[in-house]
């Protein structure tokens, strides 16, 4: 049986797939499609799959369809390294992925090595989730372009909404140790400083990533520091398991965070019951409340059932055609000098610009409570019953950061 | 059984043709190694030939350890990422201080990290062996693994550290950009670092450590420190485990914690057994195979983790030899000249062994097919199978059933047709 | 002060106490076959799954009763079809064997139950706060969780101890032919072993699925720290483990509650250096590395106490 195995798989792979036609424009989805994070992963090939479909029906980018290819990278730097050869081989020349911040550096990274060592040859990087602010700063790239607000970016938004609300006195971190949650971490301190002198930072914590069964002892800590607000960067079955030994010991805060709403995050929330108690912060959601993005919602999840997790990749390809039609090619440099300083109107409404100095898009902010749905909020989350609601939207200039990037260009 | 020959036939002749056998093996091997990028020149294979590469240097040196010392590690990867990172460091290093030092001997300071980490732990971990010996190996793996996400100035954190391999100083005007001379470079440190564990076989060290693995009582009793034996072995394993992590930071420009974890311990674990430890190239065909799989398997079907689950159990439960065990039984009848007799009964388990794979392939697939949502249909061997339709479902079923109780029959055949060839080999004195 | 260490110990035991659930049957299925069950944290994981699945059809209670067992029948196919005619070839071909399981079952799972994680909740019997300690609750559940952990322990060492059976299955251990001469079926008796060793597995993922995330990474999360704990507690014995599982828990719990760190018990370097490995290692506090350091007490005893804290043997 074994044998038989092996000779299925040897040659299953060249079996595989059928000859593509020329005239498309082939963007490389470049994320996990198995291991742990393959729901998200698969997530986000529907997302796209289901942008390039609509781009097709309306007559595609510049006459030519687009064709989501996906690689699946096991959310692993050198693994995904070896797939973008891969795409490059298949004729891609616009590579998209967004799972994992160590990712992403590796193939921005890549991409630029590659583009220098192959000119006339180059592929673009269009980053639609990978939030270290890294990325746009010490080690921006001029091939690389990146539509979720990074992570200081967010705490820019957050801190600015903080600003006004009195109720807020003391705050307690709590973040993964790794570089997203370090600089989750160094970016409250510094901007609640600097705009909320009164309030008191009575914990920061950092745990080890993703390797805490028990949470009860950190919610101990939070309890005995007399918090009113946590804010953490957690994400996974960190932000679950957190929330879960919150809610078994009684302890009532406030949860701002940035990935309450991924994957699972809503059914763990729904099981604490903590209604309205966890917030999060996204460029859009399912109910908030701006018609053209609800009826998109509504559409999206008739056709592909899942709440759309990703309105900035509706931004990314939406702008990926404007940039498109502005250089009248789809050649990357072309689409790349077209996408610099282009201003865009996002989907869930408000103004938005990719930034020449750093490739990050600007973008309003909102900010939304997850518990029991109001008349006019028409989406659940997860067949939960529960669903996300306006909090307060940030608006463009209040959600912006200065950049350090020097960045070479062509 | 190389003995076993060479004391039937006649002896000179024959160690000459024995020789000569040998270096045509290696030579042929370095052919092929200088051949495979003039056929398969895209970028994507040269990237696979090179991650194959570094992979078999990896699973023999794991193999110093397992099938010549009979050491467990699970933690085999930190050598290795050390290795990547020391190589990351000295390459940056080299670029802002201007040494003169060219990128083919970069994977030679790789090797010295993993070898400085095995100097340095190796001696407490190898004061015994076996199950404590593994267990420390898991722990140290951990830790190792963890600490790289704390020590952040040495490890780059998540993000890890990046260098450029063209910037190093060049020989024979070599760039190191284009990803062919970065492929040679690996196959000429895979022939080097091949040759070295090859030739650390043949020597007295490799020698008693096949002692110490058998019997660790004996070795004592003729006056050798089995500990001394285990901790040189666990060195020249970090040192060629460092080396292949040199290798890697250099085809990747990068090196991070993914290089050490217990994923990386666990593949190479995996490719060392089921290519077989027991021969020196089966490692070897390990690495091949199982890299390809890697490759090859994820861009057919989601689910690669269950099929080379099903691979290991098969092959630790049918042939713990591993590929290499399973091919290197077939000498002696081949020898004898009886193994003609047992290719017919081969030929007829074949047939409803392969039924039987694909009823499981079929079975699998649908599966995860229904859970995932998804209804392209499932293609096997150019035959599409519509994952929802209850046609796929009886096929598959049918083809479990009936291949498992046919195949059965079939093997104990060939089982049968084994032993009297094996009996005829016996006789003419080829088994031992 | 008080407060924090009260509530840490009763913390750290409830914690220990869920580790010792899971590693039960780890030990006994060593200390009686001696084969290190990678695959353990697997059925630990189908347990859960199974509890999920049963509690959905027929409630909470039976899925308590029944999932265990199914476990269980897995893991005596298991031993039936695999281990034993793994068992000639040896102790690292059976490890290797139960490594390459924990691969299948964890793709199985997420075949079936998918990747995120399922909606697996606490009984609505049990959900209700038992006590509160200064101002924080202890839900029933977790009490419910330790009080099966505490009687899975006292039966474990009454039946291995006190019984016929028990004396059975040691000796067929150490004596198989022997015990095999007196009429006993030691491959049946490796089965039930074996069997029951998952059976435990299972009934502490029913258990501990609701309080933790149920999901088809969860046991390559776990597995590491059980063999951390049977290790630790010294291999194949069961009070040593019962031991360890509270140390662990207890080091744990009261790591995360301290925040000190070489720079605040030394002061701060001189920052002129800038980053450096001695400024991060200086900087790290305790509760930072508080999960790592079961690793480091496994690698400690190893090297100054081979056979655990109260092994008897070394492998």
């Amino acid at each position: 049986m074994r044998r038989l195995i092996l000779a299925a798989a040897v040659i299953a792979p060249m079996l595989g797939h059928a000859a593509r036609a020329e005239d498309t424009v082939k963007i490389g989805y470049i994320d996990p499609l198995s291991g742990g994070g393959a729901s998200v992963g698969e997530g986000g090939l529907k997302t796209f799959q289901y942008l390039a479909d609509e781009l097709n029906a309306k007559g595609g980018i510049l006459g030519r369809k687009v064709e989501i290819v996906p690689f699946d990278n096991k959310t692993n730097p050198q693994e995904a390294l070896v797939q973008a050869q891969k795409a490059i081989d298949a004729g891609v020349r616009y590579i998209t992925q967004g799972n994992g911040s160590s990712v992403g550096l590796a193939l921005e990274d890549f991409v630029t090595k590659y583009n220098t060592r192959n000119p006339g040859k180059e592929v673009l990087y269009f980053n639609y989730a990978a939030v270290d602010p890294a990325m746009t700063n010490e080690k921006c790239s001029y091939w690389h372009f990146r539509w979720d607000a990074s992570s200081d970016i967010k705490m820019e938004a957050l801190t600015n909404y903080i600003k006004d609300v009195a109720s807020i006195k003391k705050v307690y971190l709590i973040n993964q140790d790794y570089s997203f949650g370090q600089s989750v971490r160094s970016d409250a301190r510094k901007m609640l400083t600097a705009k909320r002198p009164d309030v008191q930072i009575v914990g920061d914590e950092l745990h080890p990533l993703l390797k805490v069964t028990d949470f009860s002892p950190y919610i101990a800590k939070i309890k005995a520091s007399g918090a009113d607000s946590v804010i953490t960067g957690n994400w996974g079955q960190d932000i679950a398991l957190l929330l879960k030994a919150a809610a078994d010991a009684g302890l009532k805060v406030n949860w701002y965070t940035y990935y309450a709403g991924g994957a699972g995050g809503p059914t763990a929330i729904k099981q604490t019951g903590l209604d309205h108690q966890v917030f999060q912060l996204t460029e859009g959601f399912a109910n908030s409340g701006h018609q053209p993005a609800m009826d998109y919602e509504k559409a999206f999840r008739a056709k592909v059932n899942m709440s759309l997790w990703y309105p900035r990749a509706v931004n990314e390809m939406r702008m990926f055609k404007a940039a498109a039609e502005k250089a009248n090619s789809v050649e990357p440099v072309k689409v790349a000098a077209a996408l610099e300083d282009l201003k865009f109107e996002v989907l869930d409404g408000g103004t938005g610009f990719m930034r020449k100095d750093d490739h990050q898009f600007f973008q309003p902010i909102y900010i939304s409570s997850f518990g029991k749905l109001a008349a006019n909020e028409p989406f659940d989350e997860e067949n939960t019953g529960w669903g996300w609601h306006l909090v307060s939207k940030v608006d463009t200039p209040q959600a912006m950061v200065t950049t350090t990037c020097k960045m070479t260009r062509p | 059984m190389t003995t076993a020959t060479t004391s039937v036939s006649g002896p000179a002749a024959n160690a000459a043709g024995e020789n000569l056998r040998f270096y045509g093996v290696w030579l042929a091997g370095m052919v092929v190694l200088i051949v495979l990028p003039l056929v398969f020149s895209s970028g994507g294979s040269l990237t696979s030939f090179s991650l194959i590469g570094i992979a078999i240097v990896f699973a023999l040196s794991y193999n110093i350890l397992l099938g010549q010392t009979g050491l467990l590690s699970f933690g085999h990867a930190v050598h290795y990422g050390l290795g990547g990172f020391t190589a990351c460091h000295v390459m940056n290093a080299i670029v802002s201080h201007g040494w003169p030092i060219p990128l083919p001997f970069i994977p030679l300071f790789g090797g010295l990290g993993g070898l400085g980490f095995a100097i340095l732990v190796g001696w407490l971990m190898t004061k015994r062996a076996g199950t404590v010996f593994a267990m420390i190996s898991l722990g140290i793996g951990e830790l190792v693994a963890s600490s790289s996400l704390i020590l952040r100035s040495v490890f780059g954190g998540e993000a890890g550290i990046t260098t450029d391999r063209t910037a190093l100083p060049r020989m024979f005007g070599w760039t190191f950009g284009p990803q062919i001379q970065v492929y040679y470079l690996i196959a000429f440190w895979l022939v080097v670092s091949a040759i070295a564990m090859y030739a650390l076989t043949r020597t007295p060290l490799g020698r008693i450590s096949n002692a110490v693995r058998d019997n660790p009582e004996r070795v004592q009793f003729i006056g050798y420190d089995p500990h001394v034996v285990r901790y040189l072995a666990y060195c020249f394993a970090g040192f060629f485990a460092g080396i292949a992590g040199g290798l890697a930071a250099i085809s990747f420009e990068i090196a991070n914690s993914a290089y050490l974890g217990a994923i990386q311990s666990g593949l190479v674990l995996f490719a060392t057994f089921i290519g077989g430890t027991a021969y020196f190239f089966g490692p070897i065909l390990g690495a091949i195979l199982v890299t390809y799989l890697q490759l090859g398997l994820t861009s057919v079907t989601s689910v690669w983790q269950l099929y080379f689950g099903i691979i290991f159990i098969g092959i630790v439960m049918f042939s713990p030899g591993g590929i290499a065990g399973l091919v290197m039984m077939h000498r002696p009848l081949l020898r004898a000249g009886t193994l003609w007799t047992v290719i017919p009964s081969y030929l007829v388990a074949i047939v409803p062994t392969v039924a039987l794979g694909c009823g499981v392939i079929l079975v699998i697939e649908t599966i995860a097919r229904h859970s995932g949502g998804e209804a392209n249909a499932i293609n096997l061997f150019g035959i599409a199978f519509n994952p929802k339709s209850p046609a796929t479902w009886i096929a598959a079923a049918v083809l479990v059933a009936g291949g498992s109780v046919i195949a059965r029959l079939t093997w104990r055949r060939v089982g049968e047709a084994w032993d009297r060839a094996a009996t005829v080999a016996r006789d003419r004195g080829y088994l031992a | 002060m008080l407060e924090l260490i009260v509530i840490s110990t009763l913390n750290g035991v409830l914690f220990g106490m869920l580790l010792f659930l899971l590693s039960s049957g780890l030990t006994v299925i060593f200390s009686m076959m001696g084969v290190l069950n990678f695959a353990h944290a697997s059925f630990y994981m189908l347990g859960a799954f199974f509890g999920f699945q049963l509690t959905k059809w027929i409630g909470f209670w039976p899925a308590f009763v029944l999932a265990p067992l199914l476990v269980g029948a897995i893991g005596m196919a298991v031993e039936r079809y695999g281990l034993r005619n793994t068992h000639k070839h040896g102790h690292v071909a059976e490890l290797l064997l139960t490594f390459g399981l924990a691969f299948a079952i964890e793709e199985i799972v997420a075949m079936i139950w998918g990747r995120s994680p399922v909606d697996y909740r606490v009984p609505a019997l049990l959900d209700f706060p038992a006590f509160t300690i200064f101002s924080t609750n202890y839900p029933a559940y977790k009490i419910f969780m330790l009080a099966v952990s505490v009687v899975i322990f006292v039966a474990l060492l009454l039946v291995l101890r006190r019984t016929r059976v028990g004396l059975i299955v040691q000796a067929a251990l150490t004596h198989p032919h022997m015990v095999g001469h007196l009429g006993h079926n030691v491959g049946r008796v490796f089965m039930v072993v074996f069997g029951v060793g998952s059976a435990l597995a299972g009934l502490a993922g029913v258990i501990a699925g609701p309080a933790l995330v149920t999901q088809s990474d969860m046991a390559a999360a776990l597995g590491p720290i059980l063999f951390v704990v049977i290790v630790f507690g010294g291999l194949g014995s069961l009070p040593g483990a019962f031991v360890a599982s509270l140390v662990i828990g207890l080091v744990q719990t009261f790591a995360v509650a301290l925040n000190g760190s070489l720079a605040s018990v030394f002061g701060p370097l001189d920052s002129a250096g800038g980053p450096s490995a001695l400024s991060d290692i200086w900087n790290v506090t305790i509760a930072q590395v508080a999960p790592i350091i079961p690793y480091l007490l496994l690698v400690i005893i190893l090297i100054v106490r081979p056979m655990g804290l109260m092994g008897t043997r070394e492998s």
